[in-house]
């Protein structure tokens, strides 16, 4: 595993070949990020497409491939990553421990990612242009009526997939095994019971997915018929595994996420976070009922009543332990010592937007109202306010609260807020519309849409710009700070901050706790 | 626990791996058969068994009848005409009826198709029985010929009072590429 | 700082109680484009109500959470010299906000399963039709108790030259057809939904109903209209390239009229069938044809036949070679390409006509015809 006690090797071989968990937390961030700014592309495509009624600059079949791609690369390719990442560069100080468990299979998981979303990226050249069946890929759709690009498109999700199970095997072994003695589970930094639940999730749910493309693979060069009516089979099970997959997934991308908010608002409340115990109970109960709701995105399919029924009150459950996050991230702020530094401004604009994000989750659990919202504008604005102000808000979070830490250098505040405020606006003026258009009767993933909808898309699109727009701020931001921000030495670069990242050196060395840290025994989880 | 390896982060990593590849083949092997299950016990997507109904009932329910309407549906790219003989029946619960459907391949090739049931409303799949039935295996038809495809079936005398009519639906799919040439040549 | 953060707070509150106004201006009145519509039946009143209630549950919860979020924003800041509190855990409180929230959705869930019973409740139903799901159109059929069964497609009606901006957008553009589905008054109606290629999904928000239309199998649903009206719809479920150019008209009429429309539905199917041995002329044809042409092919192989996502049929081979062959293509479709067998979709005059217009327009110029008795020999073998 190399010399411990040298810093990084030069030139390119030390990112090819590092094993070391900063530089491939490092990697992984900004693969996400030039991720989140091709698939942020798509979307102003998309956007562009529906600023006005009617065709202007593209044909309906590449409009197909762009809301697929957005999707697809959004979810495995920005916001997953993003947080493995971010697990990367935190769980290994926040447990203290040396470095990953298995430092070397984290390199590979990380390195087979690039290539596989040039190959996914390039399909969009391919005859047949890039897959167009939705992130979603429901059968028949995207079988028997699919491309050439479909058999490239489940090699890359094989791939995806690989690089997952190994993340997060990963993440398991090291928090399982590498804690600092006197770490108990119950010491743990929120964030990190939240990517430990996770990680299991990831496990047990990617090979799911592995498995609904092998069947799709198998249909269409195999003459199985897993997903055809004609020999036997189904696209209703499509469905069926694909959520089952596809539901768990929503709360992967979720649940890091409580855990950056339960660290910065507290930080910056300069009070304990408020009932730690609830919170990794509640994050549990969440992982486990999503394993048993992933119907509520298929009402209409045309279940036994007895079975819509099921997964509605399921679903409906859900709201009860989010709700108690909700509740204990508000009482954490209360009679606290608040202070306004940009990571808190994102988990403030998180915990209203998430929360209303939220409501409207509880609205589609509802069978009969789920008919009318059902594959309309609403349900895309809904899962954009849990993922993009959920996931990527506190994501944006993270890197603002943790940069100084990593870099040794404070990034400027000013510009901090102002881009908080213009993606807070962005946003809004974005998502918000898109509930009324859909309540309206909009469906989704059209290119073209009819004259009653047309000023709230027109108010979408001008949003979606500005919202893009901000990242363009927030991208300058990070690099003027790498490169000459102002620097800092305190090892607790936020006065309220808690947790073992915070006792190493600022910027942290390339090295930490080769020696475990003590733990105050009396000292009560961060 | 047990311990699979010395090294405790190696022990970790094979449970783990164990657990995913679990997880692959829990996709095939309990999955598609349980949902295959489900879909019999439950009547989902009014998916009917291929299997010929062979016990007998308890004599005729003359006190009433049970509207029986028949849909035929081709697929994409089937050129053949099929249709029912007749778009309703009004049938007694217990009583054998027979009926046949229409197909004719217009095409100067031999071909094969595949009738899929699916009976509507779900409650009345399990009531629904096909005593002979030409969707349990595929039909070849020459070039240009028409045939009459028969069925047979029979209301449960338990079918439940307010299901006043049931729809039996087929959808005919060309699966000649599938049966291959061994059937064609039949 | 301190006047930093109470400006910052300020700035804050402005879009939250932007957002809360234009929700209770949605809530207050059924303000059209901005909320589900309760429409013209009587499950849609019951989902609306039942939206109407978790909605406004959901924003009494929103404000009193934001609320106490917002004060202690405003009097727990640091600028203002507070000490932090150190209290970290509340065994009673937490219990309250489980429980309480819990009993909240059990309150919801039992309106919600009232409703769901009764969407459920296919019985009794007067008249039946047969939704079948095409790439990218609906296919209606009555399922007639006695006689014969009606049916057509439903066609996107909005010309390309209005999807493409050359001419100015109609009221309706992309929610017309050119045949709507008839439906009689204060009739409950069975739908069962089928389809022929991918899933779609058929979607008539006013008349409250949605339900996946899935090849191979059949699914069903019911609507009972209260009045009378034009209700619109669209396809819900991704279907591929014209997803979004597949919509839904439901024409509800008066009982008299819905049986005078079906009977002449039946007489226009018996005029077919004696328009089948008249012989046409060429212009008779062509003047047919377009209108045919427009509709069906129009959206694949171009306004001046000059191809899409088709081929091109102006100055092509198939519409300037074998008649035979091109009938044949227009019946039978070409296998494993977008080009579908319209044989079971145009009657025979139709499709006659639509062959005799594209091997005389857009510059092709054969001269010849094809008459509806050479489709019906062609279908026959």
């Amino acid at each position: 595993m190399g010399d411990h006690h040298h810093g990084p090797a030069k030139g390119l071989g030390r990112w090819l070949f590092t094993t070391n968990h900063k530089d491939i937390g490092t990697m992984y961030l900004w693969f996400s990020f030039a991720m989140f700014i091709l698939g942020g592309f798509f979307a102003m495509i998309i956007r562009a497409e529906l600023f006005q009624p009617g065709l202007q600059l593209v044909e309906p079949e590449f409009f197909n491939q762009m809301t697929t791609l957005h999707g697809l690369i959004m979810v495995f390719g920005a916001i997953m990553p993003s947080f493995v990442g971010l697990a990367n560069w935190l769980i290994p100080m926040m447990i203290g421990a040396p470095d990953m468990a298995l430092p070397r299979m984290n390199n590979w998981s990380f390195w087979i990612l690039p290539p596989t979303f040039l190959l996914l990226a390039s399909t969009l050249f391919m005859e047949g242009g890039a897959p167009q069946a939705g992130w979603t890929f429901y059968a028949p759709l995207s079988t028997t009526y699919a491309g050439p690009s479909v058999t490239y498109f489940i090699f890359c999700i094989h791939v995806l997939g690989l690089s997952s199970i190994m993340g997060s095997i990963n993440i398991i072994a090291t928090v399982m095994n590498m804690r600092a003695p006197g770490m108990t589970y119950m010491k743990m930094p929120l964030f990190v019971w939240t990517w430990l639940i996770t990680a299991f999730l990831l496990v047990a749910v990617m090979p799911v997915l592995a498995g609904a493309v092998t069947m799709m693979l198998m249909d269409v060069h195999f003459g199985t018929s897993f997903f055809s009516a004609a020999g036997g089979g189904d696209p209703v099970l499509f469905q069926h595994v694909f959520w089952f997959f596809g539901h768990p997934e929503v709360y992967i991308i979720i649940l890091p996420a409580f855990g950056v908010v339960s660290q910065i608002i507290p930080a910056f409340s300069r009070k304990p976070l408020f009932g730690y115990d609830s919170m990794v109970y509640a994050t549990a109960s969440i992982a486990f009922l999503s394993f048993i709701v992933w119907a509520h995105h298929m009402y209409t399919v045309g279940m036994p009543v007895a079975g819509e029924l099921f997964f509605m009150y399921a679903t409906m459950l859900i709201a009860v332990p989010t709700g108690v996050k909700v509740f204990n991230w508000v009482s954490t702020m209360w009679r606290g010592a608040l202070t306004f530094e940009t990571p808190m401004l994102f988990c403030i604009g998180f915990l209203i937007l998430f929360t209303i994000g939220g409501f409207t989750g509880l609205m589609l659990s509802i069978a009969p109202a789920d008919f009318q919202y059902h594959d309309s504008y609403f349900v895309v604005a809904h899962f954009h306010y849990v993922m993009v102000a959920g996931a990527v808000f506190s994501m944006t979070a993270a890197i603002y609260f943790w940069l100084p830490k990593w870099c040794g250098r404070m990034y400027n505040e000013t510009m901090g807020k102002t881009h908080f405020w213009i993606s807070f606006i962005g946003f809004n003026l974005t998502f918000f519309p898109q509930h009324f258009v859909g309540l309206a009767g909009m469906p989704r993933r059209i290119p073209d849409y009819a004259l009653q909808f047309a000023d709230f898309n027109m108010m979408s699109s001008i949003g979606a710009f500005i919202y893009g727009a901000s990242q363009i701020l927030f991208l300058y931001n990070v690099i003027a700070t790498i490169v000459a921000g102002k620097p800092v030495s305190d090892k607790k670069v936020w006065e309220g901050a808690e947790g073992l990242e915070w006792t190493v050196a600022t910027p942290a060395p390339y090295h930490t706790f080769e020696t475990p840290p003590k733990i105050d025994p009396a000292h009560a989880h961060s | 626990m047990i311990r699979l390896s010395a090294n405790p982060a190696i022990d970790t990593v094979i449970k783990l791996v164990a657990v995913a590849m679990l997880m692959f083949a829990f996709v095939f092997v309990v999955m598609v058969p349980l949902y295959n299950v489900l879909c019999d016990a439950l009547g989902i997507n009014g998916k009917t068994n291929g299997q010929a109904y062979t016990s007998a009932q308890s004599g005729v329910d003359e006190s009433r009848t049970v509207t029986i309407q028949f849909v035929a549906t081709k697929n994409d790219g089937m050129p053949w005409a099929f249709s029912p003989s007749h778009t309703m029946m009004e049938v007694h619960p217990g009583a054998v009826n027979d009926t046949v459907f229409l197909a004719r391949n217009p095409l100067p090739k031999a071909m094969v198709a595949q009738a899929i049931p699916s009976i509507s409303p779900a409650r009345a799949v399990e009531y629904f029985h096909k005593t002979e039935c030409f969707c349990f295996r595929q039909q070849p038809l020459d070039g240009e010929t028409s045939a009459e495809l028969p069925l047979q079936f029979i209301v449960d005398r338990d079918l439940p009072r307010d299901i006043g009519t049931i729809t039996l639906s087929y959808t005919i799919f060309d699966v000649t590429e599938m049966a291959g040439a061994a059937v064609v040549a039949r | 700082m301190g006047f930093k953060a109470k400006r910052l707070c300020k700035l804050a509150l402005g879009p939250v109680l932007l957002l809360m106004s234009v929700i209770a201006m949605a809530a207050g009145g059924e303000v059209s484009g901005i909320n589900m519509s309760p429409g013209g039946t009587t499950v849609g009143r019951e989902v609306y109500d039942l939206h109407m209630i978790i909605l406004i549950i959901c924003i009494v919860i929103g404000v009193a959470v934001f609320g106490v979020m917002f004060y202690s924003i405003f009097y727990h800041r640091k600028s203002r010299g507070v000490t932090p509190a150190t209290f970290h855990e509340s065994t009673k409180v937490e219990i309250a906000w489980t429980v309480v929230p819990f009993v909240i959705l059990v309150a919801m869930a039992v309106p919600a399963t009232k409703t769901l019973l009764q969407i459920y409740n296919n019985d009794d139903a007067e008249l039946d039709v047969l939704v079948t799901g095409y790439q990218w159109k609906w296919k209606y059929e009555y399922l007639n108790k006695s006689g014969e069964n009606v049916s057509f497609f439903s066609n996107l009606r909005t010309p390309q030259s209005e999807i493409h901006n050359s001419e100015s957008k109609g009221e309706y553009y992309l929610l017309e057809v050119d045949e709507p589905l008839v439906l009689p008054v204060d009739t409950k109606v069975r739908f069962l939904l089928t389809a022929n290629d991918v899933i779609h999904s058929w979607w008539v928000p006013s008349l409250a109903v949605k339900r996946d239309a899935i090849p191979g199998f059949i699914n069903e649903v019911w609507t009972k209209a209260n009045e009378i009206g034009i209700y619109r719809g669209q396809c819900a479920e991704l279907c591929g390239r014209n997803h979004g150019f597949m919509p839904i008209v439901v024409n509800v009429v008066s009982k008299e009229d819905y049986a005078k429309w079906f009977s002449q539905k039946q007489s226009e199917a018996a005029q077919i069938k004696e328009l089948m041995a008249q012989t046409f002329t060429l212009d008779q044809l062509m003047e047919r044809g377009k209108v045919v042409y427009d509709s069906n092919c129009l959206a694949c192989h171009g306004a001046n036949g000059e191809g899409g996502v088709g081929k091109p049929i102006a100055g092509s081979a198939v519409a300037t070679g074998d008649i035979g062959h091109h009938l044949d293509i227009g019946i039978n479709g070409v296998p494993g390409t977008a080009m579908q067998a319209f044989g079971g979709q145009l009657n025979d005059v139709d499709m006659a006509a639509v062959i005799t217009y594209q091997r005389n327009a857009f510059g092709n110029n054969m001269g010849d015809t094809i008459q509806p008795i050479d489709v019906y020999n062609h279908k026959k073998g």
